[in-house]
């Protein structure tokens, strides 16, 4: 028999069976849509429908419709693109990184936060799009044949490793979170087609629930998510595959991950801009990423735990872990900031030590006292364990730390760049509505996409969450152990033992 | 039944149904110590080791993936290159044209863009899977939660198919095992 401390909190609450698991996470694909999700949806898709006007006003005029200027040549557009990046750190830092250090309470957050991070790399991508100008010769930014004289892209420039860190990030988060969709593409395929045959199969149900079943005949949904599904069966030799290409994928995830925010860190860190040329930007960008992004985690989470009633798989233990992940972060954040202070004046460099001064005291001083207090003061407050039990305060942290965090970029790049070498080219950035609408309309793509997802995919990986209820809850355990002790001869301790979860 | 295998139009299987991972890992070795063969187990979740259990030779899938690894690096080093060495060449600061610093995120990504795709597209293919296959389903719980396992009648020759089920039933499977015929 496996032994495990009392101490630890199951990662499903209220005794969950493996039915049950199916139940709740497949009622919100199967039935209509809820009032919640309805206003959810329908605010999103009014953030999109004006942020399309502002962004076909850019395309149609051009990027001299933003704010920037001769001095200041990146500022909200490249903000925005850097602040997206980080955000989709998380899903790949959980569904990998966690899963290479066999953190179970991931399975509960990874898909949702998996597809997080896609929505907002296309988020980001949609900026290096707008910055283009010309957006319809994007394809000039990747190496192909061409009739300029076989003039290929610059492979020195950090912006072609960015083109190529970011469309793998997306490709690979892609395929990631697809392979870990299809056993339950396939759950949801095969209670469509129970629903369709009058299939007596349905013991495990109750009378009415095989009534509701038969009762819902879903024609669409049986044909959509069997092309969906690939045909999956679920047979050993599959699964044992599908682990194997899981646990690679999480492999390659893990380094391809931290490179993509190093990458975009060396945009700016490649340059011999003051407050830009610096060589602690790689790990500072990559946790500020991964802070940013498991505050977007969250937030989202919360509002998905209450819409969709998911309060016995997203539990406060959750919360509470991905609280003292973003309290390491944040700190890590807090102490890169002043290790970049302490060099800018150690170093000797005088226009270095006054990009530093000016960034603190100058005229962007509100947005460098945003920054800190949001992203160095407030996660502290995830020091007290009822803070970080507390949805409500963790709701409004996550906001305030994706605030500092949007304040971060804002203040990296325009301050770095709005006082020149020259006091005549000295400029003081505004942004214009254009700058204000084009962020608006990643904001509605991103919460459209996220909830249409949410509404037609289902947000708890089922599967994962079925395989680690057996080894974490107590009474399926207890299932277990009378599973072999009642039917099996009482011969089932040697199995058990053989068989220990945590160890395999 | 073995000897016309070329003309055979189906097969017969017989399935235990079962409900939880510790009853089936339990039923699988008891089975297969009873002198049955196992011909696979459907589960909704992955169960460690339960594919050795049943004897299924381990999967080469690593291999593949280290394979496209290799030629994603490969293709990366061969296209930088040839751009900016052979092809076009160009005079930056009296560098070199060629330079390995700046070959690395390039090659760091196309190695593991190449490796990811080839290996998931590996994957699809060797369990032949794909957009709109269809599906042999045994028995539609195994998704949900119930453990399917599935004994070929033809594997195990000189056993009748009462003979498996009282097997079966001996280690946990629900009442009344059934038979299922697949088409070949």
């Amino acid at each position: 028999m496996q032994v495990t401390s009392p101490i630890r909190e199951p990662l499903v609450l209220n005794k969950m069976t493996m039915h049950n698991i199916t139940n709740d996470v497949c009622k919100q694909v199967e039935g209509k849509p809820t009032m919640p999700w309805l206003i959810c949806f329908g605010i999103s898709l009014v953030l999109l429908g004006l942020g399309t006007i502002s962004v076909a006003s850019t395309w149609w005029y051009g990027i001299g419709t933003w704010g920037l200027n001769k001095t200041v040549g990146w500022a909200w557009d490249i903000t925005n693109f850097v602040w997206w990046v980080g955000i989709g750190h998380a899903g790949t830092l959980i569904s990998a990184i966690l899963m290479l250090f066999r953190q179970k309470w991931r399975t509960s957050i990874n898909r949702a936060a998996e597809a997080m991070t896609i929505f907002a790399v296309l988020c980001a991508g949609s900026f290096i799009l707008f910055h283009m100008g010309r957006p319809w010769v994007a394809h000039w930014a990747l190496p192909l044949p061409n009739t300029y004289g076989s003039l290929w892209v610059n492979f020195n420039s950090p912006l072609v490793w960015d083109v190529f860190a970011i469309s793998t990030y997306l490709t690979v988060s892609s395929v990631f979170w697809y392979v870990g969709l299809i056993p339950d593409l396939a759950t949801i395929r095969d209670r469509a087609k129970v629903s369709l045959t009058d299939n007596p199969l349905l013991a495990t149900d109750t009378k009415e629930e095989r009534k509701a079943k038969q009762e819902k005949r879903r024609p669409i949904g049986a044909f959509m998510y069997s092309i969906m599904a690939f045909g999956w069966e679920g047979g050993a030799k599959v699964w044992a595959r599908y682990e194997y290409v899981s646990l690679i994928l999480a492999g390659l995830s893990t380094p391809l991950v931290l490179s993509v925010h190093t990458i975009v860190s060396m945009d700016f860190a490649t340059s011999v801009i003051p407050g830009w040329h610096t060589t602690i930007f790689p790990p500072y960008f990559v946790a500020g990423a991964i802070f940013s992004g498991f505050a977007m985690v969250l937030t989202l989470m919360l509002i998905t735990r209450v819409v969709f009633k998911l309060e016995n798989y997203i539990t406060l233990e959750h919360i509470e872990l991905m609280n003292k992940i973003i309290t390491l972060t944040g700190s890590i954040v807090g102490v890169a900031y002043i290790t970049e202070f302490f060099i800018a004046w150690y170093s000797g460099v005088e226009y270095e030590s006054y990009a530093f001064i000016n960034r603190a005291f100058g005229p962007y001083w509100w947005a460098y006292a945003a920054m800190m207090l949001c992203n160095v003061v407030s996660p502290q407050l995830f020091w007290s364990r009822t803070i970080r039990r507390n949805l409500v305060a963790t709701f409004v942290l996550s906001i305030i730390v994706n605030i500092g965090m949007w304040f971060e970029r804002f203040v990296i790049i325009v301050t770095s760049l709005h006082r020149d070498y020259l006091p005549s080219s000295w400029i003081y950035f505004r942004p214009t509505i254009y700058d204000v609408g084009d962020y608006l309309f990643t904001f509605g793509l991103f919460f459209t996409l996220f909830f249409l997802f949410a509404k037609f995919l289902p947000v708890i990986n089922m599967a994962e969450v079925k395989a680690a209820l057996n080894s974490s809850d107590e009474a399926a355990r207890e299932r277990g152990v009378i599973a072999l002790s009642k039917k099996a001869g009482g011969e089932g301790v040697k199995i058990a033992a053989v068989h220990n979860p945590d160890k395999d | 039944m073995s000897n016309n295998k070329l003309i055979k139009e189906s097969s017969r299987y017989v399935i235990g149904v079962y409900d939880h991972e510790n009853a089936i890992l339990n039923a699988v070795q008891r089975v297969q110590e009873d002198g049955l063969r196992v011909h696979e187990v459907f589960s909704p979740h992955p169960i460690h080791h339960l594919d050795v259990y049943i004897g299924h030779p381990r999967t080469r899938i690593p291999i593949a993936a280290f394979c496209f690894a290799t030629l994603g690096f490969s293709l990366a080093i061969l296209m930088i290159t040839f751009m900016l060495g052979i092809d076009w060449p160009m005079i930056i600061g009296g560098k070199n044209y060629v330079s390995i610093p700046t070959m690395v995120p390039v090659t760091f990504e196309a190695t593991v863009l190449i490796a990811a795709l080839g290996m998931v597209a590996t994957f699809f293919i060797s369990n032949n899977m794909g957009p709109g296959k269809e599906e042999f389903s045994f028995d539609r719980r195994s998704t949900d939660d119930k453990y399917v396992l599935v004994v070929d009648m033809d594997k195990n020759e000189g056993k009748s198919q009462e003979e498996i089920s009282q097997i079966l039933l001996k280690y946990g499977a629900e009442a009344s095992p059934k038979m299922v015929e697949k088409a070949a």
